[in-house]
């Protein structure tokens, strides 16, 4: 795998450790830590410092029969649920998980300009999908009005900003209006949260986006 | 290095630091040893210390969450069901025995109060060797402990706010209607924050 260049930011970790992300966001987090050591090492650490923040708290009563209750659990607690087992391919094993599979599993729908996506289903305070952008074609130029990540599964885009490959994460704010175009060569698939609706700027794809809930 | 440049006052405190690091570490190596029994033989004492040590904080960390005492008893005790059936799952490696309950805890707590699946990182590939190195094991111990002493050393304002992003569902912007400082500053001390337990960390 080429070098990650693109990685996510303190924030995004913190939140991912404090368990305060939107699903969709941890989804994205997620994915792309597995692609990436670096961000693995430092979610160690943020993990870390959740730990030690629980261990600086006063310690509360437990119930009287606490113990004891739980060992109770522990004897009648029925026998740990299988792990799903990796399929090889594209996906790492996170977004396996909610697609049910890997690439050829995706129900992908065109949304116009030849891309398609998947909305994939999480709770509803933010979304996240799989985009298909087909070599040498461009998402239609777009802002946001919340926080945007972008993931690449395979191949490449690039933008106003820079080149995105595989594992690189975009993480695009209010400020940022581009317009994202796959490299040629390969079919560019991403996983893209968001936590407020796309705006498309000229006409067309606004429409097309009522209808397709983008 | 440039922003904080060691003081006399901090390298004043730096042997008593060192000294409760060792006795901090090797508490944690118990904590480690205690899994490792519950792994290898049920070890039902084992457990009942690491459960009198650990579910109280737990308890209390998810009261903090804002989970009422009850559920806070009732998943305090589940988290610690995970530890004894789990127990096979730990690395000492890579976490501290803290560190993985809070990851318990933190999954048990969007699991009850946001009722969301939780995706996690894909495991990393088994090494031939299954048992973890003990001098691998030892450094991660140390340097939590020092992670753990960083934190409490933390001017006050910035631990609070730490606090306050793990305790919970309160984002940067929540934090600052709570204590009603600009959002800019809360993000610039939570960073400042960082900065200066990574700094703590080298
Ligand atoms: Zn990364």
């Amino acid at each position: 795998m080429t070098k990650i260049k693109h990685h996510l930011t303190d924030a995004l970790l913190m939140g991912y450790a404090a368990g305060t992300l939107p699903e969709a966001f941890n989804l994205v987090v997620a994915t792309h830590i597995s692609m990436c050591d670096d961000c693995r090492a430092a979610l160690a650490e943020f993990d870390a410092v959740g730990g030690e923040v629980m261990m600086a708290t006063d310690a509360a009563d437990l119930a009287e029969d606490s113990l004891a209750a739980t060992l109770d659990k522990i004897a009648n607690a029925p026998a740990a649920p299988k792990v799903r087992p990796r399929e090889s391919g594209v996906f790492p094993t996170p977004l396996q998980d909610y697609v049910n599979g890997d690439l050829s599993a995706v129900k992908w729908r065109k949304i116009g300009g030849g891309v398609s996506q998947a909305v994939l289903p999480t709770s509803k305070d933010a979304t996240v999908r799989l985009l298909h952008i087909p070599a040498g074609t461009a998402v239609p130029d777009h802002g946001h009005r919340g926080t945007e990540l972008t993931l690449v599964l395979q191949g490449a885009f690039v933008d106003e900003t820079d080149r995105f490959g595989a594992g690189d994460v975009e993480v695009a704010n209010e400020d940022l209006n581009h317009t994202p175009v796959a490299e040629p060569g390969m079919d560019c698939i991403c996983l893209a949260a968001t936590d407020a609706p796309l705006r498309f700027n000229g006409l067309m794809p606004r429409i097309v986006q009522r209808f397709v809930g983008i | 290095m440039g922003l904080y440049g060691p003081d006399q006052a901090r390298q004043s405190g730096a042997a008593g630091t060192k000294r409760l690091n060792q006795t901090d570490t090797s508490k944690r190596m118990m904590w480690v040893a205690h899994v490792v029994a519950i792994r290898d033989r049920q070890d039902r004492e084992a457990f009942a210390e690491l459960f009198a040590h650990f579910a109280p904080r737990v308890k209390s960390f998810l009261m903090k969450s804002g989970t009422s005492p009850d559920m806070a008893e009732e998943c305090a005790q589940d988290v610690m069901v995970t530890l004894w059936r789990k127990a096979a799952m730990f690395d000492p490696a890579k976490a501290s025995v803290s560190t993985w309950i809070f990851t318990i805890a933190r999954n048990r707590r969007i699991d009850i109060l946001r009722k969301q699946r939780r995706p996690e990182p894909e495991d990393l590939p088994w090494g031939p060797e299954a048992e973890p190195d003990q001098a691998d094991a030892l450094a991660l111990q140390q340097e939590t402990s020092k992670l753990g002493a960083a934190l409490a050393e933390l001017p006050e304002k910035q631990r609070t706010l730490i606090e306050k992003a793990y305790f919970g569902d309160l984002s940067h912007s929540e934090i600052a209607e709570q204590t009603g400082l600009p959002l800019g500053t809360i993000k610039s001390r939570i960073r400042l924050a960082l900065e200066r337990l990574r700094h703590v960390m080298k």
